[in-house]
C-alpha cells in the first residue's frame, strides 16, 4: 500500500496537471472565438464566388477548350491529397480523425490502382501518414510560424498546388479538413478542389433572359477566376480547420480538467482513510501497551 | 433616382453591403459606372479606386481595390476584390508595399501569360502611385 507521502505527492502532481489543462482550455476558448469570427467573415466571399462561378461555368463546362481547371485533364489516374491538420497535438481526436479520413480515401484509391501523393499542411497529419504511406508524402507545410491565417497564407498553398497541376503532376486534387459545426462537433470533410466542383447553377432564372456581357472575354475571366477559386477553397479549409482545432482542444481539455478533478477526489479519499487507519493503529498500540503494564 | 443593392467583399471580410445609387468600378478594360438597371456584366478589375455614391452627387466613399471581379446582375452589383482597403486607411506606404509585392510576383512569375499579367498589374499600380500621391 502506498505510503502517505506517496499519496501526497500524487495529489500534488495531479493538481499541477489540472492547472495546465485548465489554462489550455481557457486559451483555446479565447482563440476559438477569434477563429470562429475569421471563418464567419470569410464566408460571404466564398458564397459570392460560388455563385459567380456557377453562373459562368454552366455555360462553359462542356464547351471544347474549357480551362483544364474546370474540365479536368481528362484522366483520373494520379491523385494529390492535401491533408490539413494542426501543428500541435492535445486536441482530442482532431488530428487523427482527419488523418483517418485521408487514409481511407488513399487506401481506396490505391486499391483501384491509382497513384497517390500526399501534401500535408500541418505537422501532425504528416506524423501519422508518413508511417502508413512511406514514400508517398510529398512535402509538409507547417503553419507554426503563421500567427493568424490570412488570404496570403492560403494563396501560397494553392499556388503550389496549381503549379504542380500546370506541370501536369496530378489529375485530381482533394482537400481534407475538418468542418466546424460547434465546440463539441467537428466533421472531417473531403473536398475536391481540382478540377473545380461546381455547385448546381442557382442563377438560372435570375437573368430573366438577359445575356451577360463579359469584359474581357468569358474565357479570360474564367481563366482568372478558377485559380482564385482554388485559393478561396483552401482559405476556407484553413479557417474551418483552425476553428475546429480550437474547439476540439477546448472540449478535450475540459474533459481532462474534469478527469483530474475526479482523480484528486479519489486520491484524497484514499489519503484520508490511510491517515485515519494509521492513527487508529497507533492508538491501539498505545492502549494495548498501557494494558500490558 | 433608383438605388440598387451593392456588395463589396474581400476574402477576409464583407466591407460594404448597402443600397446605393451609383458606383464607379475600375474595370480592366476601363472604368465604368454602374447605376440601377444596368445590363448584366461581368468584368475583371485592375488595381484602382472604387467610388461609391450613396446618393448621386453626394461625397463618394472611396476604396482601394487590388484585382478581382465585378458582377452586375438584376439583383445588384457584387465586387469580389482580392484586397480592399478604405481610402482613409490607405496611404503611400501601403501602395509602395503593394508595388513591391507586385515586383516580386513578376520576378517569380513563370510562363508568358502569367508574366504579362504580372507586368500589367505592376504598371497599373505604378500609374496609380503617380496619380494619387
Amino acid at each position: 500500500m502506498a505510503s502517505l507521502k506517496d499519496l501526497r505527492n500524487r495529489i500534488a502532481s495531479v493538481k499541477a496537471t489540472q492547472k495546465i489543462t485548465k489554462a489550455m482550455q481557457m486559451v483555446a476558448a479565447a482563440k476559438l472565438r477569434r477563429a470562429e469570427m475569421a471563418a464567419a467573415a470569410a464566408r460571404p466571399y466564398a458564397e459570392r464566388m460560388e455563385r459567380v462561378l456557377a453562373n459562368l461555368a454552366s455555360s462553359m463546362k462542356d464547351a471544347p477548350g474549357a480551362p483544364r481547371l474546370l474540365a479536368g485533364t481528362g484522366e483520373d489516374k494520379r491523385h494529390l491529397l492535401v491533408v490539413m491538420t494542426a501543428d500541435r497535438g492535445l486536441a482530442g481526436g482532431f488530428n487523427s480523425s482527419i488523418a483517418r479520413l485521408a487514409r481511407e480515401h488513399a487506401r481506396k484509391l490505391i486499391a483501384e490502382g491509382k497513384e497517390i501523393r500526399i501534401l500535408c499542411v500541418g505537422r501532425k497529419g504528416a506524423d501519422i501518414l508518413r508511417r502508413q504511406f512511406p514514400g508517398k508524402l510529398d512535402d509538409i507545410i507547417s503553419l507554426r510560424e503563421v500567427k493568424s491565417i490570412n488570404f496570403g497564407t492560403a494563396s501560397g498553398i494553392s499556388e503550389r498546388v496549381l503549379e504542380e497541376f500546370r506541370e501536369g503532376k496530378f489529375d485530381v486534387a482533394t482537400m481534407f479538413y475538418s468542418k466546424f459545426k460547434s465546440v463539441v462537433s467537428q466533421t472531417p470533410t473531403a473536398q475536391q478542389i481540382v478540377p473545380a466542383e461546381i455547385p448546381a447553377d442557382q442563377t438560372g432564372d435570375l437573368l430573366e433572359g438577359a445575356v451577360y456581357e463579359y469584359e474581357p472575354s468569358e474565357e479570360e475571366i474564367l481563366e482568372d477566376l478558377l485559380p482564385k477559386n482554388v485559393a478561396i477553397q483552401v482559405f476556407k479549409g484553413l479557417l474551418e480547420n483552425a476553428a475546429s482545432e480550437q474547439g476540439a482542444r477546448m472540449s478535450a481539455m475540459d474533459n481532462a480538467t474534469r478527469n483530474a478533478g475526479d482523480m484528486i477526489k479519489k486520491l484524497s479519499l484514499v489519503y484520508n482513510r490511510t491517515r485515519q487507519a494509521q492513527i487508529t493503529k497507533e492508538l491501539i498500540e498505545i492502549i494495548s501497551g498501557a494494558e500490558a503494564l | 433616382m433608383d438605388s440598387f443593392p451593392f456588395e463589396l467583399v474581400s476574402p477576409e471580410k464583407l466591407l460594404i453591403s448597402e443600397d446605393v445609387e451609383h458606383v464607379v468600378v475600375p474595370g480592366s478594360e476601363g472604368e465604368f459606372g454602374v447605376l440601377a438597371h444596368h445590363a448584366p456584366l461581368m468584368s475583371t478589375l485592375k488595381p484602382g479606386v472604387v467610388k461609391v455614391y450613396k446618393t448621386d452627387g453626394s461625397e463618394p466613399k472611396r476604396l482601394f481595390v487590388r484585382g478581382g471581379f465585378a458582377d452586375v446582375n438584376p439583383k445588384g452589383l457584387t465586387i469580389l476584390a482580392d484586397e480592399a482597403i478604405p481610402m482613409e486607411e490607405f496611404d503611400a506606404a501601403r501602395l509602395d508595399a503593394a508595388i513591391k509585392a507586385a515586383e516580386e510576383h513578376l520576378s517569380e512569375a513563370k510562363g508568358e501569360a502569367l508574366k504579362r499579367k504580372a507586368e500589367l498589374d505592376l504598371n497599373q499600380l505604378r500609374e496609380l502611385r503617380a496619380a494619387a500621391f
